[in-house]
């Protein structure tokens, strides 16, 4: 069990997909505009990693032991289509989440914290519930990133910055701040 | 600067390496950009990997550009993509082993690479072979770039050498954290600040101009 928490921890903070890894940044520089719309894109986010969790440890439990080769292959087209599944649930059972979330669902597949998500847990050879808390985490870590960036992206509207440093440079600039912070969380697990 | 011809071959080749610079000036494709730039032999790595896949789905793709159905086309493009990026993967792993270990998940990573999708969808699904091979070309370099420039500056800032020869002498003291991510992120910031200040600074030099000579178009 401590060793979940852990991977659950490790992947939220200490290895934050998008502070530390670099994954999943088009939609923390592109829809971080606004809290509400961030913290609806890191929801999406995380129940599309969860689900690609599960689906990436039963082909490799199932599939891929056969035929290692496919491997990229078959994970890019288990998500293209775990998205499209996801989109026709939510329209057939919430149509008002499926009008809140609108174009971001979609946009999911090409979206490398998930592709991401499912070589690293590859790679580690995770079992079914250490890549379950994987992702949790991880979908934690996006949503975190994104609203904290999304708070600090409405705060600069009111503020008068340099011409020349608006728009993705001031982005970029924060977002190495906020990184330059959640180094600090690197601690945590050299003490454990 | 005279106004290049939208249709000559050297026009295709040409720009991406700068005027449509896919990272600098599209900002596409930061992910890589920033996670694998900690030294200039994995800069080097990533973009000829990224140069390749994209020369080789650009060129498939715009062969079997009149069979492919509409409906189907990006899940074609995909699959093209991911063929490619196993194979580039497969070879790194064989030919350098430590520069694939260096650059981990992201020779994988390729397949979600927005470049390489925007090529297909915006130019080799619609022009001859040949274009979209220099298309890709153009743009693989233009990343490949990019790429160098982010690796040198953090590489001979954070560990104080290029190409693992050292620079400055014992005395030097690195600037560790422009090797570790929050450095991926400020040197990017700042050479876009860098480049938004050129473009400023040449917009208000063609600006007195206006009363004799005609101004030159600002880009």
């Amino acid at each position: 069990m401590g060793d979940l928490i852990w991977i659950f921890v490790s992947a939220a903070v200490v290895n934050n997909f998008t502070l530390m890894l670099f994954l999943g940044l088009c939609p923390f520089i592109g829809v971080s505009g606004r809290v509400e719309t961030a913290l609806r894109m890191g929801a999406a986010n995380t129940f599309v990693l969860v689900l690609t969790s599960i689906a990436v440890w039963a082909l490799n439990t199932f599939v891929l032991p056969v035929a290692p080769y496919l491997r990229l292959i078959s994970f890019i087209v288990v998500i293209a289509s775990l998205v499209q599944i996801v989109e026709m649930v939510i329209k057939k059972v919430s149509p008002a989440l499926f009008r809140a979330l609108g174009i971001y669902l979609p946009l999911i597949t090409t979206n490398c914290a998930i592709l991401g998500l499912a070589v690293f847990q590859t790679n580690r050879a995770y079992d079914f519930w250490q890549g379950l808390f994987f992702a949790i985490g991880a979908g934690a870590g996006l949503t975190l990133a994104l609203v904290l960036m999304a708070s600090i992206r409405e705060s600069t509207e009111l503020v008068d910055v340099p011409d020349i440093a608006r728009g993705t440079a001031l982005v970029l600039l924060i977002a190495g701040s906020l990184s330059l912070a959640f180094m600090g969380f690197a601690g945590l697990l050299s003490t454990a | 600067m005279t106004p290049v011809k939208q249709a000559t071959p050297q026009a295709d080749l040409i720009r991406g390496i700068w005027r449509e610079n896919p990272v600098l000036i599209q900002a596409l494709g930061m992910c890589p950009t920033l996670a694998v730039t900690n030294s200039v032999a994995n800069s080097l790595a990533m973009g000829l990997a990224t140069l390749f896949v994209l020369v080789s789905s650009s060129f498939l793709v715009s062969s079997v550009r009149r069979l492919v159905p509409n409906e189907v086309r990006i899940t074609t493009y995909v699959l093209i993509i991911a063929t490619f990026v196993t194979i580039a993967d497969m070879t790194l792993q064989a030919v350098v082993p430590t520069i694939h270990k260096a650059l981990g998940a992201f020779v994988a990573l390729i397949v979600v690479n927005c470049i390489i999708l925007a090529r297909q969808e915006a130019f080799a699904s619609r022009h001859p072979v040949g274009r979209s091979v220099l298309d890709a070309l153009g743009m693989g370099a233009g990343f490949t770039l990019a790429l160098l420039l982010m690796g040198s500056v953090r590489e001979v800032l954070g560990y104080g050498t290029f190409l693992g020869v050292p620079l400055f002498g014992p005395n030097f003291e690195p600037w560790v954290i422009f090797a570790l991510p929050p450095g991926g992120f400020l040197t990017l910031g700042t050479i876009l600040l860098f480049l938004s200040w050129i473009k400023r600074r040449r917009t208000r030099a063609a600006a007195p101009s206006v009363a004799g000579v005609p101004a030159r178009k600002a880009a």
